[in-house]
C-alpha cells in the first residue's frame, strides 16, 4: 500500500481510467465546478484585494520557511516538548510506523480514530498499526468510504472518493457496513455519521495529519470541513499527529494566509468549516485536550529536495489547485498516477519520494499546458519542474534508446542549416508517395504513432526561402 | 521597423501560407523584413522531452541567427515562448546566458508584435466567416499574451467570433506529448473538437502551428467540416 497505488504498468492503468467512463465524467464535472467557485473566492473576491499579492506571499512564507527548515523544526519540536508533547524525527516511513506501533503498543490501543491526512496514507499507517492490533477508523466520510471499500484508494489529494458516485457508495454502504437505506447523500452522510459516533467515543488514540505546525507555539493546525478532526482530537487520551516535515509555518501570521491560500485554492471557500488548532497542554489540569501528545515528523525522501531545484515543490500545501485545473487529470482521474499524490504535483512529488524507477513515467504524463504552475497558490513552476524530472530520466540513462537516437539527430539537424535546407526542399517529395488527399493518414516511423489518431499534414510543395527571396526582389504576392 | 522573421520548422515545413500572410501585413504596416537564413528550429521537441544538450545545440543556432536583429517576430506563441525559455536552458553558462537574454527580449509573437509594439489594432481585413479562436496554452501562460489576437479579429470585417467553451484547456498537442500519450492526447483533442463543434463554427482560428496541426490533424482524420486555419490567414484575407 502506502504511496504506490496498484501494480499495473502505466500505460495500463490509463487504459483501466479511459475506459471508466463514469470517473471521468466527475472529474470533468468536478474540475468545472471547481473552476467557478475558486475564481469567486481568489481573483473575483474584491474583499481580499489582489489574489497576486496573496500568491507572492504564500511564496515568501513557503520559501522562507523551506530555507530555514532547521530552525524552525527545531523551534516547533521545542515548544511541544515544553508543552509536556513527544516529538519524533521520522527518517523513513518504516521509522515513523515503528514509533508509531510502539506508542499504541505502550498504550494496549486496539482503536484508533484518524482525520484525513496524506502523510499516513503515504506511509501506509493503517497497516503497520493493524499488523500489531490496532484498527485505525478512517473518519473523514469520504475516507470512511474508501475504507468499507476495502482495498480503494484516494483519488484526489483533498477529495478522496472523487472517482465513486453516490450509488456506488450506498453499493459498498449496503454491502460492508449494512446500510439499508437510498442512495441520496444525506441520508448516506448521517448513517455514516451514526455509525462514526460509537467510534469516535471508543478509541484509544486519536490520530491527525498536519496542515501546518505553527513553530511559535508547538501547535498543530487542520483544516476541515466536516468537524471530524475535533472528534478525533477531543476524546482519546492519546492523540498522534503525523506532520511531512517542510509542512509548518513561523507564526500565526503566517498561518492566517496559508489557511487563506488553502481553502479558497482548494474548493474556492473563503474559509473551511473547521479549522482545528491543537496545542498540547499535557500535564495541565485546567484544560481539555490529550493527556499524551506525539508529533511525529517525517523525511520520507522529502530532504532530497532540499538545495535542488526541486526544493520548491515541498513549498506545497496540498491544495489540490493544480489538480483541479491539469487537462491530463481531467481524462484520467488519479489512479492512473499510480500514487496517492496525483496530477501535477503528484507527477512532481511522487519520483522524489518514490524514485524514477517507480514514477518515472510520471513527469510525462503531461502536455506541459503550464495551467498547474498558473493556478499554484504558492508559485511552485510546476511544468519546469516537470521538465527537469524528464532530464533526470534522459541523464540517467532511463530513456528509450531510440528516442535518444532520435534526439542526438534532431541537435544535430536542428544547428546545421545547410541539412535543414536540404530537409526542407527534400521532404515534400519523399513524403509524396504517402499523402493521400492532402494529408498523411497512414505515418511511417515515429510519424506512425501521430496518424494513429490524426492526420499528419503534407509538407508543402512551395519553398518559403524561394518565395521570400522572390518577394524581397519585388516579385510575387501570394494568395 | 526593421523586423527579422522566425518562420518556424512548422512553418517552413507545413504552413508557408501563413508565414507568406504574416510577411504581407507586416510589410503593409511598413515593416522591412528580413528572414535571417540560419533559422531552423527553436529546439522545444528537444528541450520538453529531457534532452537539454540538444536543445541548447538548437538554441545556440537561433541566438547566433538572430543576436544581431531589432524585433523577432514569429507566427507561434509556443516558439517565442520558447526563445523566452533560452535564458533558463543556459543557467549555468553565463556568457550563452547573456546572448540568450537578449534575443529573448526581443522575441514577439505575430499579434503581440502588431498590437503591442506596432500599436495598430486595425487592419483592414475582411473575412466572411463563422469563427472560433482556440487560446495556446503557451501563449496564454508563457508569453502571458491572450488579449492581441481578440483585438485583431474583433475588427476583421464580416468576422463572426464566437466563445468556446473550456478555451483554457490544452488541446492534447504538447510537442512529443502527443506522440508518447497517445491516448491521453486523444481525449484531449476530442474535447476541444467536441467544444469547437458546439459553437457551430465554420473556422477554427489559432496562433500556433503545433496546435493547428494537432486540432486540424484530428478534424480531418474524423471528417469534420471545420476548417482550422492560422491567424495570419485571416488578418491578411481582403474578400
Amino acid at each position: 500500500m502506502a504511496m504506490k497505488i496498484g501494480e499495473k504498468p502505466f500505460f495500463d492503468r490509463v487504459d483501466d481510467a479511459l475506459d471508466d467512463t463514469f470517473m471521468r465524467q466527475s472529474m470533468a464535472d468536478a474540475q468545472d465546478g471547481l473552476r467557478g467557485k475558486k475564481i469567486a473566492a481568489t481573483e473575483g473576491d474584491e474583499a481580499i484585494g489582489d489574489w497576486e499579492e496573496w500568491r507572492n506571499a504564500g511564496e515568501e512564507i513557503r520559501r522562507h520557511t523551506l530555507e530555514n527548515l532547521d530552525y524552525y523544526l527545531e523551534q516547533l519540536s521545542d515548544n511541544v516538548a515544553k508543552r509536556g508533547g513527544h516529538v519524533f524525527f521520522a527518517e523513513t516511513a518504516e521509522e515513523a510506523n515503528a514509533y508509531i506501533q510502539q506508542v499504541a503498543q505502550e498504550k494496549n490501543a486496539k482503536n484508533a480514530t484518524k482525520a484525513k491526512s496524506m502523510v499516513t496514507e503515504e506511509i501506509g499507517l493503517n497497516e503497520a498499526l493493524s499488523d500489531v492490533g490496532c484498527q485505525v477508523h478512517e473518519t473523514d466520510l469520504a475516507e470512511y468510504i474508501l475504507q468499507a471499500e476495502e482495498d480503494d484508494r484516494p483519488s484526489h489529494i483533498v477529495v478522496p472518493s472523487l472517482h465513486k458516485n453516490k450509488s456506488q457508495i450506498r453499493d459498498t454502504l449496503t454491502e460492508k457496513a449494512g446500510y439499508t437505506g437510498t442512495d441520496q447523500p444525506e441520508e448516506l452522510t448521517a448513517f455514516a455519521r451514526s455509525q462514526l459516533r460509537d467510534v469516535f467515543m471508543n478509541a484509544d488514540i486519536g490520530i491527525t495529519g498536519c496542515n501546518f505546525g505553527v513553530a511559535e507555539s508547538g501547535s498543530v493546525s487542520l483544516v476541515t470541513n466536516e468537524g471530524n478532526a475535533n472528534m478525533v482530537t477531543s476524546y482519546p487520551e492519546t492523540q498522534i499527529s503525523v506532520m511531512g516535515m517542510e509542512r509548518l509555518v513561523p507564526t500565526w501570521e503566517e498561518l492566517d494566509v496559508m489557511v487563506n491560500l488553502l481553502s479558497r485554492s482548494a474548493v474556492g471557500q473563503k474559509i473551511t468549516t473547521y479549522v482545528t488548532n491543537v496545542t498540547p497542554e499535557v500535564g495541565s489540569a485546567s484544560v481539555d485536550g490529550p493527556k499524551d501528545f506525539h508529533l511525529v515528523i517525517v523525511d520520507g525522501g522529502r530532504s532530497k529536495a532540499l538545495g535542488t531545484e526541486f526544493q520548491s515543490a515541498l513549498h506545497c500545501i496540498r491544495c489540490a489547485a493544480c489538480v483541479n485545473v491539469c487537462p491530463v487529470y481531467r481524462h484520467v482521474g488519479g489512479h492512473a498516477y499510480g500514487s496517492i499524490y496525483q496530477g501535477p504535483i503528484g507527477a512532481v512529488l511522487s519520483p522524489i519520494l518514490g524514485g524514477y524507477e517507480e514514477y518515472g513515467e510520471l513527469p510525462y504524463a503531461s502536455s506541459l499546458c503550464a495551467a498547474c504552475t498558473e493556478a499554484c497558490p504558492v508559485k511552485i513552476p510546476l511544468h519546469e519542474q516537470l521538465i527537469r524530472h524528464r532530464e533526470i530520466y534522459v541523464e540517467e540513462g532511463y530513456a528509450d534508446k531510440s528516442e535518444q537516437a532520435a534526439m542526438t539527430a534532431f541537435g544535430i539537424g536542428a544547428s546545421t542549416p545547410s541539412l535543414f535546407k536540404i530537409a526542407t526542399k527534400g521532404v515534400p517529395t519523399f513524403a509524396k508517395p504517402l499523402v493521400q488527399d492532402g494529408s498523411i493518414s497512414n505515418g511511417l516511423g515515429p510519424m506512425k504513432l501521430w496518424t494513429k489518431i490524426r492526420e499528419f499534414p503534407a509538407p508543402g510543395h512551395d519553398n518559403f526561402r524561394k518565395w521570400f527571396k522572390e518577394h524581397t526582389k519585388g516579385g510575387s504576392r501570394h494568395e | 521597423m526593421k523586423v527579422s522573421l522566425f518562420a518556424t520548422c512548422l512553418g517552413e515545413l507545413f504552413y508557408q501560407e501563413a508565414a507568406k500572410d504574416m510577411v504581407e501585413v507586416l510589410e503593409r504596416l511598413g515593416c522591412e523584413i528580413d528572414f535571417p537564413r540560419g533559422q531552423i528550429c527553436c529546439g522545444q521537441p528537444a528541450y520538453n522531452s529531457g534532452y537539454r544538450k540538444d536543445a541548447q545545440k538548437a538554441a545556440k543556432q537561433m541566438i547566433a541567427t538572430f543576436e544581431s536583429s531589432d524585433y523577432i517576430v514569429t507566427p507561434s506563441g509556443s516558439c517565442a515562448g520558447m526563445f523566452k525559455e533560452y535564458p533558463r536552458l543556459f543557467r549555468d553558462d553565463a556568457i550563452w546566458q547573456e546572448r540568450a537574454q537578449n534575443v529573448a527580449d526581443k522575441t514577439y509573437e505575430f499579434t503581440q508584435f502588431i498590437v503591442n509594439v506596432l500599436g495598430v489594432e486595425e487592419l483592414g481585413a475582411v473575412y466572411h466567416a463563422k469563427a472560433t479562436y482556440h487560446t495556446s496554452c503557451h501563449m496564454m501562460r508563457l508569453l502571458k499574451e491572450t488579449g492581441s489576437p481578440f483585438k485583431l479579429l474583433n475588427n476583421v470585417e464580416g468576422l463572426e467570433l464566437l466563445p468556446l467553451e473550456n478555451s483554457y484547456d490544452c488541446c492534447g498537442f504538447g510537442g512529443t506529448f502527443a506522440v508518447k500519450m497517445v491516448p491521453i492526447s486523444e481525449q484531449m483533442v476530442d474535447e476541444k473538437v467536441r467544444h469547437v463543434e458546439e459553437t457551430g463554427a465554420d473556422v477554427l482560428i489559432t496562433a500556433d502551428g503545433g496546435c493547428l496541426m494537432n486540432i486540424k490533424g484530428r478534424i480531418d482524420r474524423e471528417g469534420k467540416p471545420i476548417a482550422v486555419k492560422h491567424i495570419a490567414q485571416i488578418l491578411n484575407s481582403r474578400s
